[in-house]
């Protein structure tokens, strides 16, 4: 008996132990990545523009540029990906319809970032003739975070009880006003959180924009949705990889690290907290 | 049944959820300004019944019927017919309290304000009038702009009441509406339903035969999906014509 | 009146949700219109070659088996890796932490989530390499095994949050029955809940495996990227996602090479694709049943 014990106890322990494993060297990333980014991390760092490829100076154009292309992806996609819920949600029957978009909206969240990349590629910079630019960039990006944003905003739509739905019709309202006035107002907050996590992902991938938009070194602003931009994730990419002294850019490669970690961070734990306080606070 | 009129009909009505028929060959002419008790045992197709009247049952993927179904002698389920406009006809209370999760005076607003009224001093008198006739004013004028989640479940239901008489319809469908009160909630809801009659004709699904004695002026016996009996309600009550009624009111099943 | 404005908006929303069917074919439409010369000129025959050389003075080669090769490599280590940790840690977190300590694990994991593939790409290049280098006494830290690593910890969020959902809706009923019975809480855990939730589970693991064989950024920066046919762990590889990043960069629109990364990208959607159909369907069946 106390022999069981032991082992149930030894067990519980090993599978903790693999628990935390993983914990620790989660930490030890952003814990790595904040310690050695803290001091490059400076006014001039966020604010100024990069000088001799980047060994130097700031890193404000790619900033700006991801700030552009997130911005982008997500005014289409966010529009997009909630109409989809709700028809979704409120008008498909169930059937072959409804099992096809289904299954398209899964085989988008598994297509690769990269084949994505080459998509936009092929259809938006070569095809539409729009070159690399932030609009070529921001769609392909929009496209990839699309089923991101309808799965949570069908679920913030699922989580409005049908009872308010059924009291609003027997009042004779009609299916759309019933959706404006008595769902959506309570599905928004929802959908919201969704599309933060949304915009999380597009803000650290880099894949996609390697094919679409992103410039090497361009240490300008963009002007126009036709420009090409440098992004914060390539941008990290080149410092570590291609630039010529890389282990002399160590510190401004923390740097952007840092500021990249952080800009998603916050969009993650923002879109965390939201969600558990509306879970919280709405009570049918 | 002579000096009534006939406010809602339905003949020989078939419905099936898929392939399964919840309603069965139902003829049933219910009289105007009257209190119409639906009794049977759970799962009898009292509610679908019910929902006939207000097409409810259609926002259930999958559901058809067969047999018609008339309110002032007018078929309700021909297509040019919107359910919208037959909804603001026929108000409905359901078993589960459903406050909005908005403020009183919007619960009460909303049908108004959905069918075009806009001008605040209106909207004003039909949420005073509503919540009156609902006799929820009382506890409420002072707090309308509290959330109506926030109500007991009796005033709940009574809100949603007044919800349902601000669109000022003629029938008043209720879906179970005491059953998951307490009993004093529950006689408030039952002294409400007699003063109600005097202006509307009510429909009410109960699972409680004294509820039913108590309130209605005839009562309809339903059995697996087949109407049983229909009449006054202390006949009913008294000395029913089938077998099935006589077990069923004895306690004998359900 | 009203009734056309209802019809109108119904006709705006299904036009919004087939955006995302349009969209899939437009992937496929596009992969193939790109790649398609490639069957008429060197011929589709190029590809089934061992040897990746798109860049040379006498002849280029484009024999996709080496990226095949190197993607399986890292994919199965990195399923290796990745799979007692993503079903233990659900484990832990759906059935032994309580309170506080699931109240911090499940957002971290979600956070996890979130960290930009170019973040642990960078953190492999700086430390884990230099790291296993010295370990294993090798040439180069740059190998399938530091990328395999890299990419089961970014899997590993996706295996146990779907692993824990699927264990968290196995019924209460069956494990009280076997707590009842006299199991302990593992034994319990191990023959009746994890068995119940195996079909999850093991969807959870084959998203975990498509996340893993479109990964990029990471298997470009950590894997060496030598296009040879091997299957030693601590040897260089070299993707077939990270030579599509890699090389789509420099090459003439509508070269042979061009075309040839267009196949590679259809190779890589077709096994993600197969991937995913199958989760999906073993995930529905099991929601269903």
């Amino acid at each position: 008996m106390r022999n069981k014990k032991v082992t149930e106890y030894f067990l519980i322990s090993l599978i903790r132990l693999v628990t935390y494993i993983v914990v620790a060297i989660v930490g030890y990333i952003i814990i790595d990545i904040f310690i050695k980014g803290l001091p490059t991390l400076s006014w001039e760092f966020i604010s100024g523009f990069p000088r001799r490829s980047g060994a130097e100076g700031g890193i404000l154009p790619a900033i700006v540029g991801t700030i552009c292309l997130v911005t982008g992806a997500i005014s289409v996609a966010l529009p997009l990906g909630m109409t989809s819920a709700i028809y979704l949600t409120e008008y498909a029957k169930q059937g072959r319809f409804k099992e096809i978009i289904g299954l398209a909206i899964s085989t988008l969240a598994g297509v690769p970032s990269i084949v994505f990349g080459l998509f936009g590629l092929g259809l938006f910079v070569l095809f539409f003739g729009f070159g690399a630019s932030i609009l070529s960039g921001s769609l392909t990006l929009a496209f990839m975070i699309l089923p991101t944003i309808i799965v949570s905003s069908e679920e913030a739509l699922r989580a409005v009880p049908v009872t308010l739905r059924e009291g609003s019709l027997a009042l004779g309202a009609s299916k759309w006003q019933t959706i404006a006035r008595n769902v959506l107002p309570y599905a928004l907050p929802g959908m919201f959180t969704g599309s933060i996590l949304g915009i999380g992902r597009a803000a650290g991938e880099t894949a996609p924009i390697l094919l679409t938009v992103a410039a090497f070194y361009l240490p300008k602003l963009p002007r126009s949705i036709f420009d090409q931009v440098m992004a914060l994730p390539y941008h990290l990419y080149v410092l570590a990889t291609q630039h010529p002294e890389a282990e002399k850019v160590l510190p401004m490669q923390y740097g952007t690290a840092l500021v990249l970690l952080l800009l998603v961070i916050l969009f993650n734990l923002s879109a965390i907290i939201l969600r558990n306080r509306f879970r919280k606070k709405i009570q049918w | 049944m002579v000096r009534t009129n006939v406010k809602m009909e339905m003949r020989a009505v078939n419905f099936y959820y898929g392939n399964t028929q919840a309603l069965f060959d139902v003829s049933i002419a219910i009289p105007e300004k009257r209190v119409t008790a639906l009794i049977g045992p759970s799962g009898c197709g009292k509610s679908t019944f019910l929902r006939m009247f207000n097409r409810m049952n259609d926002i259930i993927d999958g559901t058809n019927h067969t047999g018609e179904v008339m309110i002032d002698g007018e078929s309700i389920y021909q297509n040019n017919n919107s359910s919208a406009e037959l909804r603001k006809k026929v108000g409905m209370v359901f078993q589960k309290s459903n406050p909005f999760p908005k403020s009183i005076f919007e619960n009460v607003a909303y049908g108004p304000k959905i069918h075009g009224i806009k001008e605040r001093t209106q909207l004003q008198e039909i949420v005073e009038n509503s919540l009156k006739a609902a006799a929820l004013w009382e506890e409420v004028k002072d707090r309308l702009n509290k959330n109506a989640t926030n109500l007991s479940g009796g005033q709940q239901q009574r809100l949603c009441i007044a919800r349902a008489l601000a669109v000022e319809p003629d029938i008043l469908l209720m879906d179970e509406p005491a059953s998951a009160l307490d009993p004093k909630s529950t006689t408030r809801i039952e002294n409400l339903i007699s003063e109600l009659q005097k202006n509307y004709t009510i429909v009410i699904v109960t699972h409680n035969m004294q509820q039913a004695a108590r309130v209605s002026n005839y009562t309809a016996f339903f059995y697996e999906g087949h109407l049983v009996e229909f009449d006054k309600t202390n006949k009913i009550f008294t000395t029913p014509i089938k077998q099935q009624t006589e077990d069923y009111i004895t306690g004998r099943f359900g | 009146m009203t009734n056309w404005r209802e019809k109108f908006i119904e006709l705006l929303l299904i036009g919004a949700a087939s955006a995302s069917i349009l969209i899939v074919l437009l992937i496929f439409l596009f992969l193939a219109k790109e790649a398609f010369p490639f069957v008429l000129d060197p011929g589709i025959k190029e590809l089934l070659g061992s040897q990746w050389i798109p860049v040379s003075f006498k002849k280029e080669v484009f024999g996709i088996l080496p990226l095949i090769t190197g993607s399986l490599l890292v994919t199965a280590l990195a399923t290796i890796i990745m799979i007692p940790f993503g079903v233990l840690g659900a484990v832990y977190i759906a059935e032994i932490a309580i309170g506080r300590e699931r109240a911090f694990l499940k957002p971290f994991i979600e956070i996890m989530a979130g960290i930009p593939s170019v973040v642990i790409g960078f953190f492999g290049l700086i430390i884990l390499s230099p790291v296993l280098k010295k370990i294993f006494q090798l040439n180069t830290g740059l190998t399938a095994l530091s990328g395999a690593i890299l990419l089961a910890l970014m899997a590993i969020p996706t295996v146990i949050s779907i692993s824990e959902d699927a264990i968290r809706s196995v019924p209460k009923s069956y494990k009280e029955a076997s707590l009842a019975l006299g199991a302990s809480r593992l034994q319990t855990i191990f023959k009746v809940v994890v068995p119940a939730a195996l079909p999850g589970i093991i969807a959870a693991v084959m998203l975990g495996i498509g996340r893993v064989v479109g990964e990029t950024m990471v298997v470009l920066m950590v894997t060496g990227n030598a296009a040879k046919i091997t299957f030693n762990p601590f040897e260089s590889v070299r993707t077939m996602t990270a030579t599509i990043a890699a090389e789509m960069g420099e090459v003439a629109f509508g070269s042979d090479h061009y075309q040839a990364l267009f196949w590679v990208g259809i190779v890589l959607l077709s096994v993600t694709f197969g991937l995913n159909f199958i989760a999906q369907k073993v995930l529905t069946r099991y929601r269903m049943g």
